[in-house]
C-alpha cells in the first residue's frame, strides 16, 4: 500500500469528508436521536402534544414498553406485525424465485440479447415507483384490462374485487415494485463468480446441475442475501403500496400503523416508539447488509 | 430448473429465427427455453402496465380502464381546464419535482463526491466511524427517514418548518450516500497511479485534483448527478413525510392522491411526462457516459455494462 506517499498535505482528505460527516450528523443521526426523545419523553397535559426527552436520565419507557407489550401475542400490533411479515417473507420468495432464473439466465446466456435484455431490466428503475403502482390499479380495476381478460378467458367467470382488502394483489403489487432492485444486485453478484471455476468443474466430470449446485449457487449465495436484504428493508417500512392497492385495514402493513399515528390521529409518541421498534427490528438485517458492504469494500481496497 | 443448465460457455455461431424454432420444437430442452421462456416473460411484464399506463394519457375519454380512442394532446395541454399545462395543481406539481430534483442534484453530488474522496483516503478510526454512518442512509427504510425528519425539524431544528426546504434538506440526506457509493466505486477502479505520476512531473497537489483526478472522476460524477435526480423525482415518502401541503406536492404525491380519489387521464399525463423526461435524461448521460469512457471499455459487445453496474448502486 502506498498510503504514505505524501502527494497531498495530510489535512486535506479529512477536509474534504467534513462537510458531508456533518451534513449526515445533523440530517441523519439527530433525527434519529430525535425519535428516540420523543418516545422516550412525555406528554403534555394540556395541549396533549409529545414533550421530547433529550436527557436519557428524564427517559421514561412506558410508551416504548406499552408498544413492545403490543407486539406480544393478543396486543394491539400482534397482527399487523405477522401480517408484514408474512407478507414480506412471501414476497422475497416469489421475488427470488423470478428473479434468480432471470438474472442467471442474463448473466450466463444471454449473448446477442444481453445488452437490450439489460437495458429493459434498468427501465423500471427510471419509472417512478408511483407511476407503477398507478399503471397496476388500473389495470387491476374492476373494469380494467386483467378483470376483462379472465372473465373472456373464463379463467374465473367472476373476477374477484382486486383493490379492496385483497392481500393477493398487495403482495403481488410488492413483488412487482422491488423486483427490480433484487435482480440487478444478484445480476452483478453472478457476473463477479470467475467463470473458470465452473468450467474447471466441468473438465472435473460434474453435469451441469452439479456444477450449478455445488458452484455456482454457494457462490451466489452472498449476492442473494445481500439483494434480499436490499429490498426487504424497504418493504417492512411501506406503507404506500398496501394504502394505494388496498386500503383496507385488513391488509395493513406495519408502515401504515406509523402513517396513521402521525398523519391520522394525534399521537406522534406511539409512533415515534412504533418507529424505533420497527428500527430495532430491522437493525439485525441492517448490519448484516453494512457488514458484508464494509467487508467488500476492505476488499477492493486492500486489493 | 436442473435441465436448464447447460452452463459450458461455448460459443455457438448464431443461426436463424425459422431454424431456431424448429431446433425448439423438435427439442424443447435443448437449450435454456424455461430461462428464456421465464426472462422475457418477466421483462415483459415490468413493462407492460407502464406502456398501457402511457397509453392511456392519450386516451379519447375520461376513462383510465376504458380505450375510448386516440384523444391525442388532450391531457398534455389540449383540454382548457384538465390538462397538465391548465391544471394549476398538476402544473405545479410538475414545477414542484423538477425543482427538488434540480436543487438535490446540484447540493448532493458536489456534497457526495467530496464526501467520497474524503473517506476512501483519510484512515483512522474517525474514518471508519464515518464511513459507517455513510452507509446507514441505504439500508434505512424510506419511513423511518421520514418520520426522524418530520419529528426533528418539529423539535431540534424548529427554524426550519415543513416546506420546500425541508424537503429539499430530506432528498439531499438519502441521496449523499448513492454518490459516495458511485464515486468512490471509481475512485477504486482508478487507484493512485496517475496521481502519483503527476506529482513525480511536478504538479502541485491542487493541480494534481484539478487536472488529474477531477477529469478521471467526469464519469462518475455524471452517473451521480443523472441518479441522484433519477431517485429525488422518484421519492415520494420524504417528500410527503416533510411537505407543506398542497404547495409541496410533487408528482408522486399526486398520483398518490389521485388512486384514491377518481383520477382523471390527466394524471397518467402528467406521470407520462415524468417517464419522458427520465428516458431523455438516461438516453443522454448513456451517450455521455459512452463519451467520457471510450477507450476503457475492452470492446463494443460490452457496452452498456458500465451503467448496468451504475444502476446497481446498493451494490459496491
Amino acid at each position: 500500500m502506498s498510503e504514505k506517499s505524501g502527494i497531498y498535505p495530510r489535512w486535506l482528505w479529512q477536509a474534504f469528508a467534513l462537510p458531508g460527516v456533518v451534513w449526515l450528523i445533523l440530517l441523519f443521526l439527530v433525527p434519529f436521536y430525535a425519535v428516540i426523545g420523543v418516545a422516550f419523553g412525555g406528554v403534555d397535559p394540556i395541549f396533549l402534544i409529545p414533550v421530547p426527552a433529550w436527557n436519557p436520565l428524564d427517559w421514561s419507557a412506558e410508551a416504548v414498553i406499552q408498544t413492545l407489550s403490543g407486539f406480544l401475542p393478543g396486543g394491539d400490533y400482534w397482527a399487523v406485525f405477522w401480517r408484514t411479515t408474512l407478507y414480506v417473507a412471501v414476497a422475497l420468495a416469489l421475488c427470488l424465485l423470478v428473479g434468480y432464473p432471470v438474472a442467471y439466465y442474463i448473466s450466463r446466456h444471454a449473448r446477442r440479447t444481453k445488452s437490450i435484455l439489460l437495458a429493459l431490466l434498468v427501465l423500471p428503475f427510471w419509472v417512478s415507483y408511483l407511476m407503477r403502482m398507478l399503471a397496476w390499479v388500473n389495470l387491476f380495476a374492476p373494469s380494467g384490462y386483467v378483470n376483462d381478460f379472465l372473465a373472456w378467458s373464463h379463467i374465473l367467470p367472476d373476477p374477484p374485487d382486486w383493490l379492496n382488502g385483497n392481500p393477493v394483489s398487495v403482495v403481488l403489487a410488492l413483488v412487482y415494485g422491488y423486483i427490480p432492485y433484487l435482480i440487478l444486485p444478484l445480476l452483478a453478484a453472478l457476473d463477479r463468480i470467475d467463470k473458470s471455476l465452473l468450467e474447471a468443474a466441468r473438465d472435473l466430470g460434474a453435469s451441469p446441475a452439479r456444477a450449478f449446485l455445488h458452484v455456482t449457487l454457494p457462490l451466489s449465495m452472498t449476492g442473494v442475501l445481500g439483494a434480499s436484504v436490499i429490498i426487504a428493508l424497504p418493504m417492512f417500512g411501506d406503507y404506500y403500496t398496501p394504502n394505494i392497492i388496498s386500503g383496507s385495514p385488513t391488509t395493513s402493513m406495519l408502515g401504515n400503523q406509523i402513517d396513521l399515528f402521525f398523519h391520522g390521529g394525534p399521537q406522534p409518541q406511539i409512533g415515534a416508539s412504533l418507529t424505533l421498534v420497527l428500527s430495532l427490528f430491522l437493525a439485525v438485517l441492517m448490519t448484516y447488509y453494512m457488514y458484508s458492504v464494509a467487508r467488500s469494500t476492505r476488499e477492493v481496497r486492500d486489493e | 430448473m436442473s435441465e436448464a443448465v447447460i452452463a459450458r460457455p461455448v460459443r455457438v455461431p448464431s443461426r436463424g429465427f425459422g431454424r431456431r424454432l424448429r431446433d425448439w420444437i423438435a427439442n424443447p430442452w435443448g437449450r435454456p427455453r424455461f430461462l428464456v421462456l421465464i426472462t422475457w416473460v418477466y421483462v415483459i411484464s415490468s413493462l407492460a402496465p407502464v406502456v398501457i399506463a402511457i397509453q392511456f394519457s392519450f386516451n379519447d375519454g375520461r376513462s383510465l380502464t376504458a380505450w375510448q380512442g386516440w384523444g391525442g394532446a388532450r391531457w398534455y395541454w389540449e383540454d382548457p381546464v384538465n390538462s397538465v399545462w391548465h391544471d394549476p395543481a398538476l402544473q405545479h406539481a410538475l414545477i414542484q419535482s423538477l425543482k427538488l430534483a434540480g436543487l438535490d442534484m446540484l447540493i448532493a453530488t458536489p456534497l457526495g463526491v467530496m464526501l467520497a474522496i474524503g473517506l476512501a483516503r483519510w484512515r483512522g478510526r474517525a474514518a471508519s466511524a464515518s464511513n459507517f454512518l455513510m452507509l446507514f442512509p441505504l439500508v434505512t427504510p424510506e419511513i423511518v427517514m421520514g418520520v426522524s425528519l418530520s419529528l426533528a425539524f418539529l423539535n431540534v431544528f424548529t427554524f426550519i418548518e415543513p416546506s420546500t426546504t425541508a424537503q429539499m434538506l430530506g432528498h439531499v440526506t438519502f441521496s449523499l450516500s448513492y454518490v459516495v457509493v458511485i464515486v468512490r466505486g471509481r475512485l477504486f477502479s482508478i487507484g493512485r497511479q496517475y496521481e502519483e505520476a503527476a506529482a513525480d512531473l511536478g504538479a502541485t497537489p491542487w493541480e494534481t485534483l484539478r487536472l488529474v483526478l477531477l477529469p478521471l472522476l467526469m464519469p462518475a460524477v455524471f452517473s451521480s448527478l443523472m441518479i441522484v435526480f433519477a431517485i429525488s423525482i422518484d421519492d415520494f415518502v420524504i417528500s410527503q413525510w416533510l411537505s407543506c401541503g398542497a404547495d409541496c406536492d410533487t408528482i408522486p404525491i399526486r398520483i398518490y392522491s389521485a388512486t384514491r380519489a377518481a383520477p382523471l387521464p390527466s394524471i397518467n399525463a402528467l406521470a407520462s411526462i415524468m417517464v419522458y423526461f427520465t428516458l431523455a435524461a438516461v438516453g443522454i448521460s448513456y451517450l455521455v457516459f459512452r463519451f467520457m469512457t471510450r477507450g476503457e471499455r475492452p470492446k463494443g459487445g460490452e457496452a452498456g455494462r458500465g451503467m448496468v453496474s451504475q444502476m446497481g448502486a446498493f451494490d459496491v
